[in-house]
């Protein structure tokens, strides 16, 4: 059993009556006996390092870690380049505190600032946020942005992922926020759907491109429509598809967010991941949580601090944007080292890549009997109508060791591939599906 | 130093992808126009950089972090490694639940272990920070009174000395915020709440120990205060170091409340997170709760969702790997464990402020829990000193500075949390430099404001940075 408290027994005894006391007892006076823990609480005894460490490897050992995964939906397979570990287990940056006093934090202050730049590119909108807590509270938070008294009314694309939907809803279930959803076109935002609504007192619609079934929306289209419907449009990017694929800012998106994890985190069973957030200049003020921003100290030397914090809860309490205090530092930091090390030329690559294994798995599985259910363009996802049932695949796939796409109906399944797959992997795939199907 | 934008040049990199044997099937998608702008950087510039900025940072690992409110322990070391367990890492989260057994097992018996350790019968591992929790817990109290169609209830009420999410996240699930004054002890002022409540009254949110490190006696009547006109108590774990193993805040009263496992349970706080937020409440309030519910079945861990569920606030099952760091602590303290920390952190916190009090000015002169609140109101009056000042000498010293400015019913407060993974020479190494710089004040009081000069940059102009907000980095 441990406590981690460097001071042995005798020296803590010390310690107490040095200050004048005889015992712990006398140290919690204020509590109430009637409050006071009267048995030990309902835990094992402690454990030495080496059984803590058996035992959670023991833990960890009854999970299957599957070797080929074609499953994304929200959590990517990627490749994490080593320097990223190294750099991001740097005890300085592990055991920090949010960066209160500047002086002596210029190197997280200066990783996040980098960190905001890299995800202002990358969208191409103006200003970043220091993150939050995933890609569905960034959505969430981005619709808490949009509304002001005029206009309440939430919308939100049907082809949205439906996590990412069910934070919003249970956010406006606590604003109380009127939320709208958009059914879908043939797996597509539908404009015509959206152009028939009552739009004076909507605020936002919030589509996802690539959406949750792969499909590329035509996101200058919708951001005109909305624009007209003097609404503002939030559009949630995987951002990967970004080293590829038109910016939310290029299709003229207010806000852009999104779920990071792509970019250097492991799938880690759903977290820690980081939620980005970048706005256009107008909303800056608006953005929830932490911003760095550069300025100068007393010598005139470059420095950076936390900025706009009149934001803040700490300052503004229940007036604040949000109440976002401690977000996702290190998964930023981790993030941005994953962009340093790909530069723009390997993250696009590494898109290409995930966009074209995805084709090649497409059309092996269309050999197969397969069919795809959305007929639009898409980027490293896709929907198929399975010949058999969906789920039956999985479980046979996965006693050969293949983590398939996720079964989403019956019949349905959504199928991911990245730079992790390969075109013989995928192969070996198709010949068992062939097997399992035979 | 330089940006990592400004290192490197056109066409380095990394060589880290293969080249694919796929078709190329990109050629008709309607790509980005303009290329990102993203460092071209070996890998040595990396990781020089980086180790740069490093050696620009402090962290717990770097010496003594006194900040207040935060419990800034130390990060186990066999923690970080259990989380970077590939099967851990690479475990696909919507992998069918006989696959991810284990993560069901970590899942299940630390929200057993969090109920035991705060008395409540259920939880949630969802919110991935304390003030998530803090709205997590709002979204279960205002479902709670939905439920019961009692919708007249619209107002939270919080204490002036209340942590400022506390506010900001009733104010997000759409409560009126009713602020009541504490009183000369620094704890609620027991006919001030009592003139609050009424037919509106959703809930209290409050942290015990308070914001000014002492634990609230008249807790019990706190509470029945707020069940007697209906509303819900709310407990903000945030101060939870102080007590934990020895009272319980279901014991108390409170029916839900949040754990802060990047404070209690010594998971590292990585510069501003990921933390977890953890939300646990009492039996009537369970089907209220987000996300799934672990319960063990003749196969195993399944996972189900509570029956009036206010929905989910993240969209996997919160900040998994931090909690696989929480669960080991738990295994390694264990019963008698828990509370030895909570003790050495009350005793850490009473030996510095019983050393300091000669020097400095306490808040509330009174055996304190695991932090005591000092205030400079005298010599920001007498000689214009303030807390900054302080604080800012400090830095020279090797010192994290305590928290600033907080609670804010502290006119130029210190907030000093030692917590108990700091010896007693650390312990005593500090008492003499803040007595030091408290000297110093004295002698050349004008002199404070320069502070700190050997840090690697002097105070920066926070005005500059807010009136003209430089928040990204452009090339010329």
């Amino acid at each position: 059993m441990g406590s981690y408290i460097p001071n042995t027994r005798e020296e803590r005894q010390q310690m107490l009556q040095d200050i004048g006391m005889s015992s712990f007892d006398e140290l919690y006076a204020d509590i109430p006996e009637a409050l006071r823990c009267r048995e030990p609480l309902d835990l094992e005894p402690g454990l030495s390092e080496l059984e803590v460490s058996r035992k959670i490897e023991a833990i960890a050992a009854k999970n299957t870690r599957f070797s080929h995964i074609f499953r994304g939906a929200g959590s990517y397979h990627h490749y994490i380049p080593a320097i990223v570990r190294q750099v991001t287990s740097r005890e300085e940056f592990v055991t920090a505190y949010t960066p209160y006093q500047a002086e002596i934090s210029q190197g997280i202050l200066q990783s996040i600032f980098e960190y905001q730049t890299m995800i202002c590119e990358l969208t191409g909108m103006d200003v970043s946020n220091a993150s939050v807590y995933d890609g569905a509270t960034a959505a969430a938070e981005a619709v808490a942005m949009c509304r002001d008294r005029r206009r309440g009314t939430v919308v939100v694309s049907g082809s949205v992922d439906p996590k990412v939907l069910s934070v919003i809803r249970t956010y406006c279930f606590g604003s109380g926020a009127p939320l709208i959803i958009l059914p879908d076109q043939d797996g597509l935002t539908d404009i015509d759907a959206w152009c028939g609504l009552d739009q004076k007192d909507i605020a936002c619609l919030l589509i996802q491109s690539p959406n949750y079934y792969g499909l590329i929306e035509d996101g200058a289209a919708i951001a005109k429509a909305v624009h007209e419907a003097g609404a503002k449009l939030i559009m949630s990017c995987n951002p990967i598809s970004l080293g590829l694929l038109k910016t939310p800012a290029e299709c003229g998106a207010d806000i852009a967010v999104g779920d990071g994890q792509p970019l250097g985190l492991p799938m880690g069973f759903g977290g820690p991941y980081l939620g980005y957030m970048a706005a256009t200049r107008e909303l800056m003020r608006k953005l929830p949580g932490r911003i760095v921003g550069q300025t100068v100290d007393a010598e005139g030397k470059r420095a950076f601090v936390l900025t706009l914090q009149a934001r803040e809860q700490h300052i503004r309490r229940e007036k604040a944007s949000s109440n976002v205090c401690s977000n996702e530092a290190l998964c930023a930091m981790t993030a941005a080292v994953y962009l340093a090390a790909m530069g723009s030329a390997g993250l696009e690559k590494t898109a290409k890549n995930c966009m074209n294994l995805a084709h090649y798995l497409c059309s092996g599985l269309e050999n197969l009997g397969f069919s795809r259910k959305y007929g639009g363009e898409y980027f490293h996802e896709f929907v198929t109508i399975c010949p058999c049932d969906a789920r039956e695949l999985a479980d046979r796939l996965a006693e050969r060791g293949y983590l398939s796409g996720l079964t989403i109906a019956e019949r349905e399944m959504l199928w991911c591939t990245t730079e992790m797959n390969s075109v013989d992997e995928i192969d070996g795939l198709l010949s068992v599906i062939k097997e399992v199907l035979a | 130093m330089k940006l990592i934008f400004e290192l490197g040049g056109t066409g380095r990199g990394c060589d880290l992808i293969p080249d694919c044997k796929a078709p190329d099937s990109t050629q008709g998608v309607s790509r980005r126009e303009k290329k990102p702008m993203l460092p071209e950087v070996s890998e040595t510039e990396i990781s020089r950089h980086y180790t740069e900025l490093a050696k620009q940072a402090y962290g717990v690992n770097d010496g003594f972090y006194p900040l207040g409110s935060c419990t800034m322990k130390y990060n186990p070391k066999i923690n970080d490694q259990a989380a970077a367990l590939a099967d851990f890492t690479q475990i696909h989260p919507l992998q069918a639940a006989a696959d991810v057994q284990g993560c069901l097992e970590v899942i299940g018996e630390t929200e057993k272990a969090l109920c035991a350790i705060t008395g409540m019968d259920a939880c949630t591992l969802q919110p991935a920070a304390g003030a998530h929790g803090e709205f997590t817990g709002l979204l279960v109290i205002k479902a709670y009174h939905v439920s019961r169609q009692d919708q007249k209830r619209t107002k939270i009420i919080v204490p002036d000395s209340a942590h400022g999410t506390n506010p900001a996240s009733a104010a997000m699930a759409d409560f009126d915020v009713v602020n009541i004054p504490s009183d000369a002890n620094g704890c609620v002022d027991l006919e001030a709440l009592r003139a609050a409540v009424g037919e509106d009254t959703a809930g209290l949110m409050l942290t015990n120990p308070n914001t000014v490190g002492l634990f609230d006696p008249n807790i019990a009547k706190i509470t029945s205060i707020v069940h007697e006109a209906g509303g819900l108590c709310y407990y903000d774990g945030a101060n939870l170091n102080a007590i934990m193993g020895i009272a319980r805040p279901g014991d108390m009263g409170f029916d839900v409340m949040h754990l802060n496992l990047h404070k209690t349970f010594s998971t590292p706080h990585g510069g501003g997170g990921p933390g977890s937020g953890p939300v646990a409440c009492k039996k009537f309030l369970q089907e209220f709760l987000p996300g799934i519910r672990v319960v063990k079945g003749a196969d195993g861990y399944e996972m189900t969702r509570g029956s009036q569920a206010v929905g989910n606030v993240h969209s996997f099952y919160g900040n998994f790997l931090v909690v696989v760091r929480a669960l080991c602590y738990i295994l390694t303290l264990g019963r008698e464990g828990i509370p030895e920390a909570a003790e050495g952190a009350v005793l850490n916190a009473n030996y510095m402020m019983h050393q300091l009090k000669a020097c400095y000015q306490m808040a509330y002169d009174h055996t304190c829990m695991h932090e005591f609140v000092m205030t400079l109101q005298r010599e920001k009056h007498e000689r214009n000193v303030s807390a900054l000042d302080i604080a800012k000498a400090l830095l020279d010293h090797g010192i994290h500075p305590p928290t600033m400015y907080f609670p804010l019913i502290v006119h130029e407060a210190l907030m000093v949390e030692p917590t108990e993974t700091e010896s007693r020479e650390t312990l005593d190494e500090a008492v003499k430099i803040f007595i030091e710089v408290m000297k110093q004040s004295e002698e050349m009081p004008e002199r404070m404001h320069e502070y700190p000069l050997a840090a690697p940059i002097g105070r920066p102009d926070e005005v500059a940075a807010a009136r003209k907000p430089v928040v990204r980095y452009c090339r010329e």
